[in-house]
Parts: C-alpha cells; sequence; structure tokens
C-alpha cells in the first residue's frame, strides 16, 4: 500500500477501510509502529478518556479513513472514495476488509452490486472468511456458502486464499491491482479466529474475551511459538 | 423514601431480567417468539432459545431484515420480541420500525439493550445517545426504560399484555435495584414516586433512578427534600406527575443517559413549556456530542448524571 508516515494525509494515498471496526484493537499498534499513531497513547486504551477504545474514532486516531464499528458500512464507503478517485483522476486504490459475518447486511450487497455495476476496479474487497460470528459459526446461525459464488454472481472477479500467509496475501493484492477486467475484485481471506493462540483458535467464544494472567502468559507463549514457526518456514520456503 | 423503593449496593443484568421474563412469557403464551441479530447472548434471548429453539430466529447481522420480519410474524398473528443493542435497532432500522411496524401499528416489541454509555469502553459507535430523540417522534409507539432488574421484568410482561408497537431500552452491563417487591404497581404511562420531597423534583429514568437516590439521600443531610420521580415511560408520558411537580416543588431537573436533545428532558420540556413553565428547569444528559468512552461510572460522573452531578446541580439551582 502506498501509505505511511509521510503520506497519510495526501490526497494520493492508498486507502484502507476496516469495515470491521472491531478489529480497532489490532489497527491501532499497526499504526503506531508506521509512526502515525502516537506510540504512547496505547496503554490508554479503554481507559476513560482515552481517544481509542474498541472501535476506533477518525477524529481522535490519525490514520483512519473512517470510524467504523456499525457493520455493513464500509464497502459504500470504499466505493465512494474508489468513484472520488475516477472523478479527481486520482490512481490510488481503496481496499476494504469486511468481516464475513458482516456480509449477513444486505448493505453489503448494494454495495457489491453499485461495484460491478460501476466497474470499480480501482476498489478492492478482503473478506476476513474466519467462519465465526458473536452467536455462533457463520453457517449455523446465518450460512453464507456458496459464498464466493455470491460474489462471482454479483460480478466480482474471485480469489480465494490463505489469510494468513504473507506472500499468498501479497501475490492475492499484485494480481487484483493488475486486474485488466472491468469487474472488482474479492478476495476471500480464509482464515481462523484466534490464530497463533491455541485456546482462542477457531472459536467464535473469543470474539470479545477478557484474559487472565494466567490465560495472558499462555497467549504470548503460544504466539511466540507462532511467529518462530512462521519465520522458519518462511526461511525454508525462502520468501 | 417510598416503602418500594431503596438504595442497593447490588446490581443486576437487565439483559438477564429480560431474557427470564421473555422465557416465562412463552411457557405462558404460545404466540409468543424472538428475534435477534448475532446478539441473541448479548441480550440474553439465548434464554428462550434453550427451551423454544423453533421459535426464536437469529437472523445474523441483518437488524434491519430482522425488525421487518418481526412485522410479518406480527401480521401473521404471533407477538415478537425483536432484541438487540439500541444504536441498531433505534437507528439502522428506523425505516422500517417507522413504515413496517408504527405505522401499521402493528403488535411487536422491541428491546434495546446497551442504552445510553453502558457499552462504555465500545467507542461512540456503540453508545446509543439518539435512540429515545429518534424514536419518540415515531406515532403510535411506546417508549419505556426500566431502572432495574425488576422494573426490566416488569416492563417486559406488560408490554406482552398491551397491545402495539413498544420499545424497552435497557442496559449493557448491571443496574442497581432501586425496589425492594415487585408489587410497587408498574403501570405503562404511569410514573413511580420514589422519594417525596417539595424542595426540588429530579425526574429519572434508567440507571439514573438509582443515582437520584443517592442525590436525594445526601441531599437531606443538608436540609434539602427531593422529590424523586422514576419516568419508566417517556412516551406516552405521565402528564399529571410534571404537573404535580411543578407546582407543589421548588423547580426540575431531569436525568437521563441519553444526548439532551430528544429524551427524557425533552418530553418533560415540552409538558412544563405547555403549562405555565417551571420555576427552576434543567435537563441532566450528555451534551449535544458524541460521548467520551471509558468506564461507566466516570462517564456518568463527566455528564454530571450520577448522584454527585445530580446533588450539584440540584444545589446550583436553588442557589445553596
Ligand atoms: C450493525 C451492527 N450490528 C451488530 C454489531 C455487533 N457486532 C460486532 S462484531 C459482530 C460480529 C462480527 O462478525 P464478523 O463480521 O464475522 O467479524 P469477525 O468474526 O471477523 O470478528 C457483531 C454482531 C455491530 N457492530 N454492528
Amino acid at each position: 500500500m502506498n501509505f505511511g508516515k509521510e503520506n497519510y494525509l495526501s490526497p494520493d494515498r492508498d486507502r484502507l477501510i476496516i469495515s470491521k471496526g472491531h478489529a480497532g484493537v489490532i489497527t491501532a499498534p499497526i499504526l503506531a509502529d508506521l509512526g502515525i499513531m502516537d506510540e504512547a497513547l496505547l496503554p490508554s486504551y479503554n481507559h476513560t478518556g482515552s481517544p481509542f477504545g474498541v472501535h476506533l474514532d477518525k477524529r481522535k486516531v490519525k490514520g483512519l479513513e473512517a470510524s467504523t464499528g456499525s457493520l455493513g458500512h464500509g464497502l459504500s464507503i470504499g466505493l465512494g472514495l474508489a468513484m472520488a478517485a475516477r472523478l479527481n483522476q486520482k490512481d490510488y486504490t481503496t481496499y476494504v476488509l469486511l468481516g464475513d459475518g458482516e456480509c449477513d447486511e444486505g448493505s453489503i450487497w448494494e454495495a457489491a452490486m453499485s461495484a460491478a455495476h460501476f466497474k470499480m476496479t480501482n476498489l478492492i474487497t478482503l473478506v476476513d472468511r474466519n467462519n465465526c460470528m458473536i452467536d455462533g459459526r457463520t453457517e449455523d446461525v446465518m450460512a453464507l456458502e456458496p459464498f464466493a459464488d455470491k460474489w462471482r454472481a454479483f460480478g466480482f472477479e474471485v480469489m480465494e486464499i490463505d489469510g494468513h500467509l504473507f506472500p499468498e496475501i501479497i501475490s492475492a493484492l499484485e494480481k487484483a491491482k493488475a486486474n485488466k477486467t472491468d469487474k472488482p475484485v474479492c478476495i476471500i481471506l480464509n482464515t481462523f479466529k484466534g490464530e497463533g493462540v491455541g485456546f482462542m483458535r477457531d472459536n467464535y467464544k473469543w470474539h470479545y474475551g477478557t484474559l487472565n494472567e494466567e490465560q495472558l502468559a499462555e497467549a504470548f507463549a503460544d504466539l511466540e511459538a507462532y511467529e518462530t514457526a512462521r519465520i522458519a518456514r518462511a526461511e525454508k520456503e525462502g520468501k | 423514601m417510598k416503602e418500594y423503593a431503596m438504595i442497593s449496593e447490588e446490581a443486576r443484568s437487565t439483559t438477564e431480567a429480560f431474557g427470564k421474563a421473555l422465557t416465562s412469557l412463552a411457557d405462558e403464551h404460545k404466540d409468543v417468539v424472538a428475534l435477534s441479530a448475532d446478539l441473541a447472548g448479548s441480550v440474553k434471548v439465548t434464554l428462550m432459545q434453550k427451551k423454544y429453539p423453533e421459535r426464536v430466529f437469529d437472523v445474523g447481522i441483518a437488524e434491519q431484515n430482522m425488525v421487518s420480519m418481526a412485522a410479518g410474524l406480527a401480521l401473521g398473528g404471533l407477538v415478537p420480541f425483536a432484541a438487540t443493542f439500541s444504536v441498531f435497532l433505534s437507528l439502522r432500522d428506523l425505516d422500517q420500525l417507522h413504515t413496517d411496524i408504527c405505522y401499521q401499528d402493528l403488535n411487536v416489541k422491541m428491546l434495546g439493550s446497551h442504552g445510553g454509555t453502558s457499552f462504555s469502553q465500545a467507542g461512540s459507535t456503540h453508545h446509543a445517545l439518539e435512540d429515545i430523540a429518534a424514536l419518540r417522534g415515531m406515532a403510535n409507539l411506546t417508549i419505556i426504560c426500566p431502572a432495574d432488574y425488576v422494573e426490566t421484568q416488569l416492563a417486559t410482561k406488560a408490554a406482552y399484555e398491551k397491545y402495539g408497537p413498544i420499545y424497552i431500552r435497557i442496559n449493557r452491563g448491571t443496574d442497581y435495584d432501586v425496589y425492594n417487591t415487585e408489587s410497587y404497581g408498574f403501570e405503562i404511562g404511569k410514573s413511580v414516586l420514589m422519594n417525596e420531597g417539595n424542595d426540588f423534583t429530579c425526574i429519572a429514568c434508567g440507571s439514573m433512578v438509582h443515582e437520584a437516590l443517592v442525590a436525594a439521600r445526601s441531599l437531606k443531610e443538608k436540609g434539602v427534600d427531593l422529590r424523586v420521580i422514576n419516568m419508566h415511560t417517556i412516551k406516552p408520558i405521565d402528564k399529571d406527575a410534571i404537573l404535580k411537580a411543578m407546582k407543589e416543588t421548588g423547580g426540575i431537573v431531569t436525568a437521563e443517559d441519553h444526548n439532551v436533545i430528544g429524551g427524557l428532558g425533552s418530553a418533560v420540556s415540552e409538558v412544563v413549556a405547555e403549562n405555565g413553565g417551571a420555576k427552576k428547569f434543567k435537563r441532566l444528559g450528555v451534551p449535544d456530542e458524541f460521548s467520551i468512552i471509558g468506564a461507566r461510572k466516570d462517564i456518568l460522573a463527566h455528564y454530571e448524571i450520577d448522584a454527585a452531578g445530580i446533588e450539584k446541580n440540584v444545589l446550583a439551582l436553588l442557589n445553596k
């Protein structure tokens, strides 16, 4: 993405809308790593008067394109940003990250229909397909399958990849940007909720929760092991 | 304090009160059905779902579908209770609520949880500070904001008994008990006198009823008798209680966990203005801004809708 500390306010930057706004807790540290959000703010998470709680507020946290949290809005916002790029003759790309449960919202499909209708090839939709929502697994609460076919039927070029593998993500994004058709692209990221933490992995009950000391230690240990294995694998595969 | 009222250290979950009352309604009445939108667990519709899975519909994250489906269920002769977070139920579903439910005067009951600032840390996208304002202008709709566990159960049951669209607004987390009995005479549209007093009146709803009672206790020590009225039904509002407070006490302060525009304070002020005005009048609530985040008690203190804030404002209005 053409996005960083130097250009996060530039009209030419790429845009990312985190439509599943409850992912704010992982968005903030990334913005801090990029040097955009003040790192010193991180420990104030959820404290009274803090600029930053579960759902991030664009007016209070630098580097965000939109305040999200009410699900189902992001793709339409992205559509508007992409259309603005076209009108303003800018060549930035707009990325929108959706939750799979979020795709229950009719508004997502209204936006999808429009994106195809308007041939928005400068808009890239990513869906975090972790099969989990709050009340249960997506296929138990409200079945989404055949999910990729739904996007295809709405006029999208669809890619399905392993959403935990950076090389796959990078190559899918490159392909999406090189897209020569007049269809918008949707990348379905097959993922596991809580990947990297054994007791959370693929468990919808961990959508929202509080860790006790023991669990915290276990989670950190799991994540370290996960990271080590990931690096070892990448080195072996030369990526 | 009235014999049925109390200041308690015990706080209980009003969503659980709703879930239990709903389940007992379902036990008694075959026509009771329930809906939620991927928040069945949060609003405790799951209590009914465990017992009557075939009568509970979780539509996924699709609030508009939920509310219009409830309209259809009502047209089919059932009594649906649709429950999710207040902010989505009242705002995202406003059009469906307007045309499908209120305009057609359908027998749909709606339960909004996580009202006001009660989803404290989640951020302003999850605070519901406009729900009552958005819904109060909706003809045929009754709006109830219960004060505690007991009142939530009674309001849920009363909602079944009364025909027509009803919106009940409760909180996330727990609320302090303000009643020591169920038999204090809950009636939709009739406020409850919680504490007698003629120096000043606080008209409150929801969590602010407890806060007003605590303020009244403290004010008593300072020689001020604060009348506390629990205005649990915001629409239709209990005019008589307001007129009495205007006549008999030194003024009125309203307290609510909502934007000061359009909620309880506005509803009371309409009655006050049309009846010659009060000696003193002030609305306490969130000023016209998107609220801060944080611990709930800090947020209430910040906006002066906790006991200390109510007390401070009453004293100031009395020039003390
Ligand atoms: C309109 C709306 N309805 C309900 C919610 C409450 N909510 C927050 S997250 C969530 C589940 C999201 O599931 P999904 O989109 O699959 O995200 P993920 O599993 O990746 O976290 C729900 C229902 C919300 N934020 N917005």
